[in-house]
């Protein structure tokens, strides 16, 4: 196998990563909607955890994206 | 279809005005330009916004003062008491990675927190300061924090290296995590910004996914550093309470 389309493989099993970003993120929100859907006066207090939780699901798979974007722009 | 892309080429640092003293090599760069302007907007908007001081805020005083009592609620419930001291590094560490994000993506700008060592000199202040700060405070005590209370002796064999390399690895992952999101969300604006550039008359698909990545990316920007600044006072947190 030559290194360009190595590379290209590389770069696609990279993106895996956003298959748990994409679980968490679905995961978190589907939590908070479950959660006001159940208690509404507590919308307040859940949503900027949601957000919290949001944003740490995101930043594991864009670890992986990031990585991806190495593999086929930088090396 | 061989495309032309060069998505890296935004983070690229160029010396405006060169400096050298000694050996080092302390240019003016495009990445300190804009951590200028960043410090100058921020500056700007709670200097000038709080200068009248009126009882009922204008606009300006408005955005001044909720920024202002959004970090001060945040360090409050998050921190816990006795972190009043702090408030003033982490709504200035707030409003630089906040400002330098949004600069960010103001096309043909330059994103200060899409270089790694950008984000991990912040974080390593962050978590020199934190270790300092317990220590200052609980003395050599502060080394239980990393021995897990009613533990089996067998379990902390385990339990402590996890525990300290937990700590460790505390600013790699906040810095990571902050240059990531900006590199990342840069990258695929300006990768389908390519795709849009060779494609023709198609290009307005492209264009509008574009449109929506940059909306999801205003959203990034300030869910970071809330997160940056979050993650800041749950540090402190540690160091001042210790569980």
């Amino acid at each position: 196998m030559d290194l360009a389309s190595a590379k290209m493989i590389g770069a696609g099993l990279a993106c895996i990563a956003l298959v748990g970003a994409g679980v968490g993120i679905g995961n978190v929100f589907s939590s908070l909607i479950s959660a006001v859907a159940r208690n509404p006066a507590a919308q307040a207090q859940v949503q900027p955890f949601a957000f919290l939780g949001f944003a740490l699901a995101e930043a594991t798979g864009l670890f992986g994206l990031a990585i991806a974007f190495l593999i086929l722009f930088v090396f | 279809m061989a495309l032309e892309l060069h998505p890296l080429e935004q983070f690229q640092i160029e010396p405006l005005i060169p400096l050298h003293i000694g050996g080092l090599d302390v240019s003016y760069t495009n990445s300190a330009l804009f951590m200028t302007v960043a410090v100058v907007l921020i500056t700007a908007l709670l200097v000038l916004g709080t200068r009248r001081g009126a009882l009922v805020p204008g606009r300006w005083q408005s955005m001044a003062e909720m920024s202002y009592e959004f970090v001060a609620d945040m360090v409050e419930t998050n921190a816990g008491h006795g972190a009043e001291p702090y408030f003033p590094f982490v709504f200035t560490l707030f409003m630089f990675v906040l400002f330098s994000n949004l600069l960010g993506l103001i096309p043909y700008s330059f994103t200060v927190t899409s270089h790694i060592i950008v984000t991990f000199a912040l974080a390593a202040v962050v978590f020199i300061g934190v270790t300092i700060i317990g220590f200052a405070k609980h003395g050599l005590h502060f080394f239980r924090f990393f021995v897990p209370e009613g533990v089996p002796l067998l379990l902390l064999v385990i339990l402590v290296p996890i525990e300290l390399l937990s700590y460790f690895i505390r600013p790699f992952t906040l810095s990571i995590r902050l240059f990531a999101n900006m590199l990342a969300g840069h990258t695929m604006l300006a990768i389908f910004g390519g795709f849009a550039a060779s494609i023709g008359l198609a290009a307005f698909l492209p264009v509008a996914l574009d449109v929506a990545i940059l909306a999801l990316e205003v959203l990034v920007a300030a869910l970071q550093a809330y997160v940056f600044a979050i993650l800041t006072c749950l540090y402190l947190r540690d160091a001042l309470h210790m569980h």
